[in-house]
């Protein structure tokens, strides 16, 4: 049969254009579009340039945010993977114990991230909430309103409780596709439980470890609904995270053109991070 | 290497067996000789793999006992059993080279670096993998890993058995022939005491000098590849081993003589057992087409390269006839059974036969 040649095929990804295109291009344009203008109302609009990216990466405000947001990630990330993978290690294989646990770990992401603000604002009031009241009653000095470290804790504590099942489901996904005989190999190899983990459980969990770090990372950078309900971004900056200081640009001070300019940092910040990690977790598994 | 001793282990997989079918294993009461080469042959789910990690002590049987050279061993773990045993699918630890996959277990058992040197190159020599050494395990072959995993069994030269469980299923014709024989002398070199389990007769004749056959949780019979086929104590022994099987059809049994439907057939001597419901068994070996005999009708003739399979009608059973490559089928074929290849059977196992 004759073979006809033309580029007809194109129209079939046409779909996926119009979608993505209203959903993340022409967004994006317009906030480029901000970016290099200044406006005073009115919708009059003037040529800027790069004056706003360049008012932002000079500005100590923009880099506080920034070292807070990168702390952040940082000690999320310490502290969920290995919990992670310790709590689905110790997490039953078979028997009733695996559909309790497989919901009792699903249930606060299942939660919708304002409600986990809530519940931790609530919970952590020295007047009313269970954590506080106990904390202050046992004498501890404790009051995330006041203090930026209690603060700091707060969230953490809260992105702990909300996100590590995340990083605990994927891992034991990865745990139970190990089969029985690879166990009973190392058993009668006489590995040590190090050993086991080292060689056995840990290179196949690092794929989907892979996933965890990268998802964690992406979603705690970018972290806002919580501390924003939960601290408002106080006491003082302390937990004024970048998206929580670019709704304030945006949409408190009406500052159109720097908010932009910082999204659009803010964003390509996100997108080399993200693929530094990912390039990085490749290619140690390739070298492996 | 150890004398193993099976003493009446019996195995259930539930909590509480409440009748004979719960036991995956119903009674096993054995002997394997220190240095010796078993095959534990069967089909599936008759109880081999369960009887092969009872032993490893990956499972702690239900009742019974094991004894290692004597020495009771029934509570202890894996590790402190001193057992080597290899997977039907190859186990490897992807992210070590090939050489600390062979490595793994000595140094697991804080054996001095230069001993695993010299015992990991001895293996790797064995399993024909030296030039793969610095290879990462992760990228090889299904028959090169397997050869990894036996390599793993055998780098301990101090364990009490080897056990090898099916562990050729995965590897390509021409390799398991190889592997096998390279196994055999590995065991004619070292005297290991080696069970092996499969389901492929030809794997276990060739490999072992005691096959034990076992069937539906028990053990039918133990014995040499000879023994098995000519002297079958049970029915599925003889329909198991040899290919075609054994024929076997029910009798009556008077004195010297055995009626199969309108025929007399004439024993090779007198059975302690008599009357009806006996049956008796001749392998195709055995049975002669020619113009003398019972008549039989010939339905087909297979070709098979070395002889033929003749399958026949001979009074209203199907009976499976070896002839030799050369020979024809006669106008009126009828059929004898050689005396020597007549076995019977009562309740399926088999019955003695004085002169």
């Amino acid at each position: 049969m004759e073979k006809t040649w033309n580029n007809k095929a194109w129209f079939m990804v046409l779909p996926v254009l119009v979608l993505v295109a209203f959903s993340a291009v022409i967004p994006l344009m317009t906030v480029v579009n901000y970016s290099v203008q200044d406006t005073f109302g009115g919708n009059q609009f003037f040529w800027a340039g790069s004056e706003w990216f360049e008012e932002m990466l000079h500005s100590d405000r923009f880099w506080a945010a920034m070292g807070r947001n990168l702390i952040f990630s940082a000690i999320i990330l310490t502290i969920q993977i290995p919990l992670g993978i310790f709590i689905a290690l110790n997490m039953p294989r078979k028997g009733w114990g695996v559909p309790v646990c497989l919901v009792l770990m699903a249930l606060p992401l299942l939660i919708p991230w304002n409600v986990v603000g809530t519940i931790w604002q609530v919970f952590g009031r020295i007047d009313i909430g269970l954590l506080g009241y106990t904390l202050h009653a046992l004498g501890f000095d404790y009051n995330y309103v006041n203090d930026p470290f209690d603060a700091w804790v707060t969230i953490i504590l809260m992105d702990v409780w909300h996100w590590t099942s995340l990083v605990v489901l994927l891992c034991y996904a990865g745990l139970v596709s190990i089969p029985d005989a690879f166990y009973q190999a190392a058993k009668i190899d006489g590995a040590s439980r190090w050993a086991v983990f080292r060689y056995i459980q840990l290179p196949k969990m690092q794929r989907v470890l892979l996933i965890a770090v990268l998802l964690r990372f992406m979603d705690s950078f970018m972290i806002y609904t919580e501390p924003f309900v939960v601290t408002g971004g106080g006491p003082g900056n302390s937990t004024t995270f970048l998206s929580i200081d670019l709704v304030k640009m945006a949409v408190g001070q009406f500052d159109l053109g720097p908010a932009a300019a910082m999204s659009i940092i803010y964003f390509l910040i996100v997108l080399l991070l993200s693929w530094v990690f990912y390039t990085v977790m490749t290619n140690y598994d390739v070298e492996k | 290497m150890a004398r193993i001793d099976l003493n009446h282990i019996r195995h259930a997989y539930g909590a509480n067996p409440k009748s004979e079918k719960d036991y995956a294993l119903r009674e096993v009461h054995h002997s394997f000789e220190d240095g010796g080469a078993y095959a534990l042959l069967g089909p599936s789910g008759c109880g081999k793999t369960t009887l092969l990690n009872i032993i490893s002590g990956l499972l702690h049987p239900s009742h019974g006992q094991l004894l290692f050279d004597g020495k009771d061993v029934t509570r202890l773990s894996t590790q402190e059993r001193n057992i080597a045993q290899v997977f039907q699918f190859p186990v490897i630890y992807d992210t070590m080279t090939v050489y600390d996959n062979l490595a793994f277990p000595l140094r697991n058992r804080g054996v001095g670096e230069a001993d695993v040197d010299r015992k990991v190159r001895e293996t790797l020599d064995m399993i024909d993998l030296a030039s793969w050494a610095k290879r990462k395990a992760r990228g090889l072959t299904a028959d090169q890993k397997q050869k990894i995993s036996l390599g793993r069994g055998l780098v301990r030269s101090d364990v009490n058995a080897i056990l090898f469980d099916e562990p050729l299923t995965v590897i390509d014709p021409h390799m398991k022939w190889v592997l096998r024989s390279q196994l055999k002398q590995l065991h004619r070199r070292f005297g290991y005491t080696m069970i092996y389990v499969t389901h492929d007769q030809t794997e276990a004749l060739t490999f072992a000098e005691k096959v034990v056959v076992m069937y539906d949780g028990e053990i039918v019979q133990i014995g040499t590849p000879a023994e098995l086929f000519e002297r079958p104590k049970h029915t599925f022994v003889g329909y198991f081993i040899g290919s075609p099987g054994m024929n076997v059809m029910p009798v009556a049994v008077e004195g010297r003589r055995a009626k199969l439907g309108g025929q007399v057939i004439d024993l090779p001597g007198t059975p302690s057992a008599e009357g009806n419901g006996i049956e008796l068994g001749i392998r195709p070996e055995f049975v002669r087409l020619g113009a003398k005999g019972m008549p039989v009708t010939v339905r087909k003739v297979e070709d098979i390269g070395r002889h033929k399979v003749v399958r026949a009608i001979l009074e209203g059973r199907e009976i499976a006839v070896i002839l030799g490559e050369d020979d024809h089928v006669p106008a009126e074929p009828r059929v004898t059974f050689d005396p020597a290849g007549i076995n019977l059977y009562d309740k399926s196992w088999r019955v003695e036969m004085g002169a």
